[in-house]
């Protein structure tokens, strides 16, 4: 079983690589390989799952080593290795089979949705690449691997994103996407590269390698200690940088929004459950790094703090349904980064809340696919009403996701949620205070945004209007293959939280690989029973509020002009004109300063050069005149000048 | 088997002391490679005598490859051999069996290139009906209306191939210069052979045979210069008579110098390169392909051998000169190259430009550079190969249409090679497949990552910082930037320019050539992105015997 690890990524690869090179001539059975590939990568990760449980202690990190791919010799440490090999411990399992799982869902929810598509062939192509770049991504046992699949994440999100690129909007969302995680993948490359200058390896470091001579060699987290605190401050802030890229944290987070423009299953799989998890990934991997810079740690706790907060106002304002989900994960996937920076009391919790959230987030993405799909592919709120007469099964997915994300218990969102409130509490001191105080408005206004979502969409009155094409919306309940997946998606919403926090046996799972969580102490008296009243408290009032403002109140058709606080929320926060004014415009003063001087000096220096280089090679052309006499007479030269000079030097 | 009686008795320290003779021992083993390599050959002459014209063809492709795949079986079966044969005059050790193998593996895809006639639709008979008949001749026309094939053009390329078997394995001097001249004479003979352009193609071996003789006389006269010294001419006794007397002498520089002429013409370093860029041109492509590829191999294995087993006690006397020569052939090779309109020009100073590159690894004198230049040998030989293979499919469109070639009127030809780069522009939106193999060996030739190019290029510019020469490394990434630009030219006018209305068609070979297309790539790729297999034989093969 162990020997079959390459076999997760390497599936869905083999089908991406299938469905590219065959083309058209495999437009009428590519999606259904598609699925076969993710399904059957995730019968192999709970093939995996089950042997793993089947092992004990250390021996539950499973290695494969592939090949390396040209090792350099080089003196002491810095012996270049680059290997391609696989790691599979408890929390690489975790994400495996998130991944594996809700990819599949979401593959099989696909043929449905895309089945209009001509080019739907391709989508799947592109959504299998992106599995297999995601699985090597958390399977890589080492930092250069990892970049692999980090990269290759970016570019099936790219081209995903962009699908529908004859829409001038989607083109624009996928080179926005890019350039803003150029920004992160930069970060994961200095880290990378201080990483290997530090300490000489690449590799997570640990562990026997399964059939590799060089076995139980230190890695990057052994040797964490030996470096200064700085190094690993910068290490710890450049992978944080790369976290914020790909996660959408503050200050890279305008990028999600625009990504909605993708097709909904890309936007539910990968900008809600998995891609845009990567960061947290990257963080409690890394865990030894951080553990060992409390500064790195602080910082990833307030860029966590900020975005949470950040993404549920900007949720509050949107009536584009996907724009306001993509503004919950933003917020969402703050509360995670603030766990894993709250460090060994967070970092289960972190994991924890990043797997419910994959459920739930996915669920509410397929439901409003759903929706969109039988309302002409409508997505502003206000145009809805009245629904859940119409999608049963939709309505119903939808409101146990939306219990689930507000944290209402039982549901999933309950436990993992309120866990990283109570630890960001437990954090102690001002800092400690401030954190909480965050998460816990951030847990009001999720409960705000969601329940004017819900009440905006599936109660009140129709509000429909007809298309551009003058069609009137019939609504009616998608086909199964897409009502499957959004129940099955609804029973992970429902259940997964309280399963995981049985005898607490998720944080128990990850200990291993995140070490000993430590009991965090509340302050103020405060113990856990009254922490979840004064949360549900919180989330109680959020709730009240919004149903107070759509839910009695008739909803306007027209968005109405809104306060100064209500515009800030809807251009996001002005993230796009901070950006603008900070970055593009003196990125562009610089830009042209530089052609300019490019122009004169550079290209003057180049082309002068170049010029040389040409001339010198036109007039040595004539030396080839084609007459033997000639070469002759050259090689005559030649070799007189050999012999001179090997006898000149000497005697 | 005249060529290997003449082996046995060519070294000279059997001494007779009586009338007794004893008989040489023979090791078959070892030699098998050549044996059969040679008894091919010989059967080739005796097929090309007895059999009829319309059977040879077969019986000669099917004798050729035969004979080429068993000498690659016995290379592969003598492994790890180590000892010398033939009375010590061939030296059976990690280098030779590398460089065997490689020039057998190469061989397989140049007889491949060499059997193409094309199919029912096209005929791509590279080949002169009748090498004899004067070019525009009666009897030129009347051989291609009988439609006449040569086939003898079989058993050269098999003991031209023998010749390079021998060379890297040559253990003294005189075996070295017969290895040479057999290798040598059938490619002049080859070159001239070529069915369009013939008068380019004999100039072209008429100019090959002549600087060819030259410089086998400067090798010649350094073998005697060097007997003349030490009183012997195996590689190891030079090596004692210099250990023993260090004290440089006149007859010893001059003779290093003079044998190190006959080298580095063969090849193609710089000054000695003025035939390359005429004799590629001329000569029929899938021989420039194979001359490019198999004749560079045994060259440097040759020079190898010299350099590490005769020489290592002079090193600080041919050190200096190797490296000027380096420097020259890395730059005249990189900045000629780039005025250059000819496609099979372009490459072949881009051949002179490889050169260059792997002498840093004959300069490093380390196992490494060993390593580093088997290897580097091996990668380039494949995409040379491969990238001659292109060349010969892309056509002019219309028989006849280039003023030089004389014999196109036959039914069912296309034009002769459309090798003017001008011609090449739009030819990725012509014919994808093959614009992106010539890209895979374009890429490779300018040392882009994930191609056997650069892991070549690494591995010999790591070994020669190791023997101290960063200088050259330094000229050698300069050439390397230069050259890039050339070889990205052509992929920017393959993939970005608007093809000619009147541009050339790309012809669909028989499956020989696609065959050697396809393993080129394969092997171009694989060892750029798994290369550490072949590093890993380049490293244990990096031993000598004497």
């Amino acid at each position: 079983m162990q020997s079959s690890i390459w076999l997760v990524p390497g599936l869905p690869l083999f089908g991406a690589a299938v469905l590219l090179l065959a083309g058209k001539r495999s437009n009428a059975w590519g999606h259904l390989l598609g699925c076969l590939t993710a399904l059957a990568s995730f019968a192999l990760g709970a093939g995996l799952f089950f042997t793993m449980l089947g092992k004990h202690g250390a021996e539950r990190t499973m290695h494969q080593h592939l090949y390396s791919w040209v090792p350099v010799p080089g003196t002491g440490a810095n012996v270049f290795q680059a290997d391609v090999a696989f790691q599979l411990d408890q929390l690489s399992m975790v994400f495996v089979l998130l991944i594996t799982g809700v990819g599949s869902l979401i593959h099989i929810y696909s043929i449905g949705y895309m089945g209009h598509d001509p080019e739907r062939r391709k989508f799947f192509s592109y959504l299998n690449l992106f599995l297999a770049a995601m699985l090597v991504l958390v399977l890589a046992d080492n930092y250069l691997l990892l970049y692999v699949g980090w990269e290759g994440v970016g570019l099936a999100s790219y081209l995903l994103i962009g699908f529908w690129q004859h829409k001038p909007s989607a083109a624009a969302a996928a080179k926005k996407a890019f350039v803003v995680n150029r920004v992160g993948d930069v970060g994961l490359s200095i880290a990378v590269m201080l990483m290997f200058v530090t300490f000489g390896t690449f590799s997570f470091g640990g562990g026997g390698w399964f059939g590799h001579p060089t076995a139980n060699q230190a890695g990057v987290f052994g040797l964490a200690h030996n470096a200064s605190s700085g190094t690993l401050t910068a290490i710890g802030i450049m992978l944080l940088l790369a976290a914020c890229g790909k996660s959408a944290q503050f200050p890279l987070q305008t990028w999600l929004g625009d990504a909605m423009e993708g097709p909904t299953p890309v936007s539910a799989l990968i900008h809600a459950a998995t891609m845009v998890t990567a960061g947290v990934y990257l963080i409690v991997r890394s865990h030894a790094i951080f553990d060992l810079s409390p500064d790195a740690r602080l910082l990833v706790t307030i860029v966590g703090a900020i975005t949470l907060l950040l993404g549920a106002i900007i949720g509050c304002a949107k009536d584009d349904i996907k724009k306001g989900l993509a503004g919950s994960t933003m917020s969402q996937i703050g509360y995670m980064i603030l766990a894993a920076g709250l460090g060994p009391i967070g970092y289960a919790f972190a994991i924890m809340h990043l797997v419910t959230h994959g459920f739930f987030k996915a669920g509410l993405f397929l439901g409003a696919g759903s929706v969109m799909h039988g309302m002409n592919d409508e997505v502003d709120m206000r145009k809805y009403g009245a629904l859940r007469k119409y999608m049963p099964v939709t309505f119903g997915t939808f409101f146990l996701g939306y219990l689930a994300i507000i944290g209402c218990p039982p549901f999933s969102g309950f436990y993992s949620k309120d866990k990283i409130i109570e630890a960001a509490f437990s954090k102690g001191g001002t800092s400690g205070w401030i954190l909480g105080g965050a998460a816990l408005l951030g847990a009001l206004i999720t409960a705000f945004y969601m329940t004017r979502m819900v009440i905006m969409t599936f109660f009140g009155e129709k509000r429909w209007a007809e298309d551009a094409g003058g069609h009137e919306p019939h609504p009616h309940e998608s086909p199964l293959n897409m009502a499957v997946p959004m129940l099955l998606l609804a029973v992970g919403s429902v259940g997964a939280g309280f399963l995981f926090n049985l005898n607490e046996s998720f944080v128990k799972w990850l200990e291993p690989v995140t070490g000993p969580r430590e009991e965090g102490k509340l302050p103020g008296g405060l113990n856990s029973t009254t922490m979840s009243v004064i949360t549900l408290a919180a989330v109680a009032v959020g709730v009240a509020i919004a149903v107070m403002q759509y839910g009695t109140r008739k909803v306007p058709a027209v968005q109405p002009r809104g306060s100064f606080a209500t515009v800030a929320a809807r251009k996001d926060l002005y993230g796009d004109a901070f950006n603008e004014a900070v970055l593009m415009r003196p990125g562009q003063y610089l830009t042209r300063t530089l052609v300019y001087t490019d122009n004169r000096g550079v290209d003057g220096a180049i082309n002068g050069l170049a010029a040389l280089v040409g001339g010198t090679s036109g007039r040595l052309r004539r030396l080839q005149t084609g007459f033997v006499r000639s070469y002759a007479l050259s090689m005559f030269g030649g070799a007189a000048a050999l012999v001179a000079a090997i006898l000149f030097a000497k005697l | 088997m005249s060529v290997l009686t003449l082996l046995a008795a060519a070294p000279g320290p059997i001494t007779p002391t009586a009338n007794t003779f004893t008989a040489p021992h023979v090791e078959y083993r070892a030699l098998m490679p050549m044996l059969v390599v040679f008894g091919a050959a010989t059967l080739g002459i005796l097929v090309e005598a007895f059999l009829p014209r319309a059977q040879r063809y077969w019986a000669q492709v099917g004798l050729s490859l035969a004979g080429v795949i068993v000498a690659l079986g016995f290379v592969i079966a003598n492994h790890g051999m180590a000892e010398t044969a033939a009375a010590d005059a061939v030296s059976m050790d990690g280098v030779t069996l590398f460089l065997q193998g490689t020039i057998l593996a190469l061989a397989v895809l140049a007889v491949l290139l060499v059997a193409e006639r094309g199919t029912a639709a096209v005929d791509l008979d590279a080949f002169a009906a009748q090498a004899a008949s004067a070019p525009g001749s009666g009897g030129e026309r009347a051989a291609e209306a009988a439609g006449l094939r040569s086939t003898e053009v079989f058993p050269l390329m098999l003991f031209s191939i023998g010749g390079m078997l021998l060379f890297p394995a040559a253990n003294d001097l005189l075996t070295s210069f017969v290895a040479l001249e057999v290798l040598s004479l059938p490619l002049y003979l080859l070159c001239g052979l070529a069915r369009r352009r013939r008068l380019l193609s004999q100039e072209a071996a008429m100019k090959y045979f002549l600087l060819g003789a030259f410089s086998s006389a400067f090798f010649l006269y350094g073998i005697a210069m060097l007997y003349g010294y030490a009183g012997s001419v195996r590689l190891s006794e030079i090596a004692t008579a210099i250990s023993a007397a260090p004290h440089s002498d006149v007859l010893l520089l001059a003779g290093i110098a003079l044998l190190a002429v006959g080298l580095l013409f063969k090849v193609g370093a710089v000054p000695f390169h003025a035939w390359t860029p005429d004799v590629y041109q001329g000569a029929p492509t899938p021989i420039t392909g194979f001359m490019a590829a198999s004749t560079k191999v045994a060259a440097f294995g040759a020079l190898l051998r010299v350099a590490y087993v005769a020489l290592p006690g002079m090193r600080w006397d041919w050190r200096p000169v190797l490296w000027g020569v380096a420097i020259l052939t890395m730059l005249a090779g990189a900045i000629l190259a780039i005025t250059q309109r000819d496609i099979k020009r372009m490459l072949a100073y881009s051949a002179i430009l490889n050169a260059g590159y792997i002498l840093l690894g004959v300069i490093s004198t380390t196992a490494k550079g060993v390593s580093s230049t088997l290897f580097y040998l091996a990668a380039y030989g494949f995409a040379t190969i491969g990238a001659f293979a292109v060349v010969t499919l892309v056509r002019e469109a219309v028989p006849g249409r280039d003023a030089t070639s004389d014999a196109d009127d036959v039914p069912g030809s296309v034009g002769g090679e459309a090798t003017d780069l001008s011609a090449w522009a739009g030819l990725g939106k012509r014919s994808p497949l093959l614009a992106a193999c010539f890209t895979v060996f374009l890429l490779a030739f300018a040392g882009i990552p994930l191609t056997s190019g650069f892991t070549g290029k690494f591995a010999l510019f790591t070994a020669a910082i190791d023997g101290g020469a960063w200088p050259l490394v330094i000229v050698g990434v300069i050439a390397s930037a230069a050259a890039a630009f050339f070889y990205v030219r052509v992929i920017v006018l393959m993939y970005f320019s608007e093809p000619l209305a009147d541009g050339p068609v790309v012809v669909v070979p028989s499956p020989m050539t696609t065959i050697a297309l396809f393993v080129t790539v394969a092997a171009t790729i694989a060892l750029g992105v798994l290369p550490q297999v072949a590093l890993d034989l380049a490293d244990k093969a990096a031993y000598f015997v004497q």
